[in-house]
């Protein structure tokens, strides 16, 4: 089994310049510069790559989007969102210093396909880590003349700058994120105009995740139809898939795109602890869908995940167990996105809180018989399509899946008017 | 008042944005690291190099968890309160912190040495609990190894 994006994970420091090259690093860049942005687009789009974001939007689709420089002229960014912040997500920063040459490769290659010369990464701050391997990466990248101006002395210029954000989950929302590269408060605007014609200080920018990225340079050597055969599904390539929870060996690794959630759980982390029994996992993170004993079978692709009423999301799992309080749980994370809600929305900054709130009241014994139905009424409300940005929806996946999948937890809640598990 | 080597540093941010607000948050977290936090003086000072008003400043400052308006400890705890840690029981070792260290979630010791405060998670979970310590990740933690790691910043006091 290939793992193309893991291959040079090693103990200790990561592969400097020299090394990179002598695995054949940077001859995707040199590849992609003979080749020509538009047909770099057309390999990622016969690629079938999707985000690895949380949409699973198709990235050829995306990279296309970006207006040609003969119907626009002018200046247009490339982003990197390294922002990583989705609660049980930890797949980038793996990818970032394990491997940080990679990744500044898929940048390199994404800036010129879109004829970007000014490229941002937006680390979030606390990788700190990842921040000086990065850091270090893109020095000896300029002096090896791989960025800069002139690169290989091709004409291409392409200058990175790496953003340590100031914090708050929210910056990694595209939107949201340029205003935070503006130098403004990082709220979430209209999606209309797009970003790809209207975005950081108003030109084309164009926006990826790390994950989205490390993969454009194996397929720049491999070509597409390699890129497709590694998966086990429609959507191309591999997958950094994680497990938290009490299972025996939580950690992350990369597998076929569409494994089972079963292989995942049972083979790499080696099912539950001793004693505990598996009740339900959230499949990409902290804003998806929970899914249960009956869904252990679907495969983690995002059609199959989306058809068994969940998200790929971020692909790293959350496990709950037998002795773990669900509703505790869901009201950890409605705690979460009430405090990360940016407040540009009423229903988001109200609801959320209000929904904190009597999560907490319940886990406390003081729940009411009519709470049910105000959360239900919350998961409707504060669904897709009424708030700028897909936080408040997100923060109501797990809800709206854990009232129906476990209804009578939280009516003993209320009954019993106590936490039946503490 | 901004030494001459922060605002080297901020101008370079400005030249590299080519506009002065879009290096503001760096600009802050230049200061910051100097001074610890922004006193409203200090955020003066930086609204008047970065040419905004002081609220415009403060309006983007207060909005960033990483931007101290207040005094804080010489090291800063932050403790991951996000789902996986919670399900790796965070709680008790919260607890057990909030009893060691004699504050609360916000709190800074008397001697001014720890500000403790909750962040999200820290994309650590396979290893939870975890907590970091100004530029520093702790994972799997317990009360004991707690100890022992505030016992060496004690030390190094
Ligand atoms: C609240 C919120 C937070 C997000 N945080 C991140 C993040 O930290 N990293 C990331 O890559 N995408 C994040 N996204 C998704 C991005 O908006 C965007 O879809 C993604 O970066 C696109 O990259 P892709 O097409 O390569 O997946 C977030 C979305 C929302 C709504
Ligand atoms: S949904 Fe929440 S986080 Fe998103 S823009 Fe609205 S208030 Fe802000
Ligand atoms: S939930 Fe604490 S590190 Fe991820």
């Amino acid at each position: 089994m290939e793992k193309p994006l893991t291959a040079n994970f090693r103990p200790g420091e990561p592969l400097s310049l020299k090394e990179y090259e002598k695995l054949g690093g940077y001859q995707a860049l040199r590849t992609a510069l003979k080749m020509g942005p538009d047909e770099i687009i057309q390999l990622i789009s016969q690629s079938n790559l999707r985000g690895r974001g949380g949409a699973g939007f198709p990235t050829g689709t995306k990279w296309s989007a970006v207006p040609s420089p003969k119907d626009l002229p002018g200046t247009r960014y490339f982003i990197a969102d390294a922002d990583e912040m989705e609660p049980g997500t930890f797949k980038d920063r793996l990818l970032m210093e394990g491997d940080p040459h990679q990744f500044l490769e898929g940048v390199i290659i994404g800036s010129y396909a879109i004829h970007a010369e000014e490229a941002f990464i937006f680390l979030r701050w606390e990788y700190t880590l990842a921040q000086s391997r990065l850091k270090s990466a893109i020095s000896e990248a300029y002096s090896r003349g791989y960025l800069g101006n002139d690169i290989m002395g091709t004409g291409v210029n392409v200058r990175v700058h790496l953003h340590v954000s100031a914090g708050r989950y929210i910056c990694g929302e595209g939107t949201a994120l340029v205003n935070s590269l503006e130098g403004k408060r990082a709220v979430p605007h209209s999606k209309v105009p797009r970003q790809t014609d209207c975005g950081l200080w108003g030109r084309p920018t164009l926006m990826n995740n790390v994950e989205t990225l490390c993969n454009v340079p194996h397929i720049i050597n491999n070509g597409p139809e390699w890129f497709k055969n590694l998966s086990n599904s429609k959507d191309g390539g591999t997958k950094i898939y994680a497990v938290s929870g009490k299972v025996k060996r939580p950690g992350a690794w990369e597998l076929p795109m569409g494994t089972t959630i079963r292989e995942i759980l049972e083979e790499n982390a080696g099912g539950m602890r001793d004693g505990l029994k598996f009740r339900g996992v959230m499949p990409g993170g902290a804003s998806t869908d929970f899914l249960v004993e009956q869904h252990l079978d679907v495969k983690m692709d995002y059609d199959s995940v989306q058809k068994a009423g969940s998200r790929l999301g971020t692909g790293t799992m959350i496990v709950l167990d037998d002795q773990t309080c669900p509703v505790g749980m869901v009201h950890n994370l409605e705690h979460f996105f009430a405090r990360e809600s940016c407040g540009w929305c009423t229903p988001c900054r109200e609801g959320l809180p209000w929904v904190a709130s009597i999560l907490k009241a319940m886990e406390e014994g003081h729940g009411q018989p009519d709470d049910l139905d105000v959360l239900r009424f919350h998961t409707k409300h504060l669904g897709p399509g009424r708030t700028y940005c897909a936080l408040a929806p997100g923060a109501m996946e797990p809800l709206q899946s854990a009232l129906v999948y476990f209804r009578e937890d939280f009516e003993r809640h209320i009954t019993e008017k106590r936490c039946p598990w503490r | 008042m901004l030494t001459d080597d922060m605002k080297k540093k901020i101008e370079e941010e400005c030249h590299r944005c080519g506009n002065r607000q879009g290096a503001c948050i760096e600009a802050i977290q230049t200061a910051q690291t100097f001074w610890g936090w922004i006193s409203d003086e200090n955020m003066e000072h930086i609204a008047r190099f970065l040419g905004m008003s002081p609220a415009e400043l403060d309006g983007v400052a207060s909005f960033y968890n990483h931007i101290y308006r207040k005094p804080v400890g010489k090291h800063i705890v932050m403790v991951c309160d996000s789902v996986s840690c919670w399900v790796m029981g965070y709680e008790k070792l919260l607890d057990h912190m909030t009893q060691r260290l004699g504050i609360g979630l916000g709190g800074t010791t008397a001697d001014g040495l720890f500000t403790m405060v909750p962040i999200q998670c820290l994309g650590a979970c396979d290893k939870a609990p975890a907590i970091m310590i100004d530029e520093k990740l702790y994972t799997d933690l317990t009360p004991e190894k707690f100890d022992r790691i505030i016992e060496k910043y004690r030390e190094g006091a």
